[in-house]
């Protein structure tokens, strides 16, 4: 685990919203997302099925990976309309 | 903000209300669709979860995926915390001023179905204005692949397993929404995540009644139903397209069809693809098979004659 807080509040309480983040499952993954930028139309398909989400939408409106977060799945690949997302051994 | 209807996923983009790094399987069916309600979703929001697969992968302590107001009780009790955290705020509303928010509790099928029931029941009749979301894996997948009121007839789990005396579990699948519609609330729906758009307007209309609402999602299991982690989506939309998950709503004892199923492909194709139900394919348990079929059909025709009744 990259950081465990060592202030435990009473009640259980965690302060700090979203901090699932620090934890890196990327490692998890056997197969990467590769996306085909040439091919990608920024539809966001992939973006919606993300169970993560590890989709990012990049300024030109195309996506990228959060490859520190994804675990690999592969619904990315298999939902995306022009196919422009190819899973590729780690 | 975040009212009417939902026409792109564009408007989506940026709503999101979960962190990435919570500890779900790869792809998890449940942490689609609940992102998905969560997107959808107005704001302030408060969440409450029961004890689920949610909460166990959403909260390893001490960290947190959730990035709103986020109450975790008893296995039972979903229902009930959202409805002293709706009292609560209406309190403090006579008091203070308005205080707008909005409430989703989420619970599993073991959560709503077997073991959250008589809560659930409880909170829909003391009508508190909050959304409930039983996101349906069809048995407890956090302990093991239990069987629950919610698996269907046939399908495999470790407590109805395939073998000389039964061929998975020998009951057929409780008919929760129509418990649920039962109670007279103002809105109760089923969802897919494969339906997003679907999802996120039914999200929009639960959360626009000053009353209780119910959605009851699918939630393909990876592990509990033996597909391949890719396919989530592809599950649940089979599950849509053989009308064995028909996409409906209830709106004030109103029932509509919301996404018509005119010519679905056989529910076989539904259930090849899930080691858990493929065994029904097998000659010997045709009998169990027409049986699953003759129940999803008139589960739809049912619908339909309703949908017609009201249109």
């Amino acid at each position: 685990m990259s950081s465990v807080e060592t202030a435990i509040l009473p009640g259980g309480i965690v302060s700090r919203p979203g901090s699932t983040a620090d934890y890196k499952t990327g490692t998890w993954r056997v197969k990467r997302p590769v996306v085909d930028l040439n091919k990608c139309t920024g539809c966001l398909i992939c973006w919606i099925y993300c169970p993560e989400p590890a989709i990012l939408k990049r300024e030109d409106g195309k996506i990228e990976f959060d490859y520190e977060h994804c675990k690999g799945c592969g619904i990315c690949s298999e939902e995306c309309p022009p196919k422009a997302i190819s899973m590729v051994e780690e | 903000m975040l009212v009417g209807e939902v026409k792109s996923i564009r408007e989506l983009y940026g709503l999101d209300l979960i962190a990435p790094g919570h500890r779900a399987c790869a792809g998890c069916g449940a942490l689609v669709g609940v992102r998905q309600v969560l997107m959808a979703s107005r704001r302030p929001l408060i969440v409450v979860s029961a004890t689920s697969c949610l909460e166990v992968t959403s909260t390893p302590y001490p960290q947190t995926m959730w990035k709103v107001p986020w109450v975790h009780l008893l296995f039972e009790n979903a229902a009930t915390a959202a409805s002293g955290i709706e009292a609560a705020l209406k309190v403090l509303s006579r008091k203070y001023g308005r205080q707008e928010h909005y409430i989703i509790a989420f619970g599993g099928d073991g959560g709503t179905f077997d073991i959250g029931l008589q809560a659930l029941s409880g909170a829909l009749e003391r009508g508190h204005r909050f959304l409930y979301v039983c996101y349906d894996n069809e048995a407890y997948m956090n302990t093991g692949i239990q069987r629950s009121g919610a698996t269907p007839l046939g399908a495999a789990t470790t407590t109805s397993p395939v073998g000389t005396k039964i061929v998975g579990k020998t009951q057929q699948k409780k008919d929760l929404l129509e418990i649920v519609a039962a109670h007279r609330i103002p809105y109760a729906a089923t969802a897919s995540p494969s339906h997003w758009k679907d999802l996120a307007n039914k999200v929009r209309k639960a959360q626009s009644y000053d009353g209780p609402s119910f959605i009851h999602l699918i939630a393909p299991c990876t592990r509990g139903w033996y597909f391949d982690p890719s396919q989530t989506i592809k599950v649940a939309r089979l599950a849509v397209e053989t009308r064995y998950w028909p996409l409906y709503e209830v709106e004030n004892g109103r029932y509509r069809i919301t996404h018509p199923v005119p010519n679905p492909k056989p529910l076989e194709e539904f259930l090849k693809v899930q080691r858990r139900l493929s065994h029904l394919l097998l000659p010997e348990n045709a009998e169990m098979l027409e049986r699953l079929k003759a129940y999803v059909n008139e589960r739809w025709e049912r619908l339909q004659r309703l949908s017609v009744c009201f249109a």
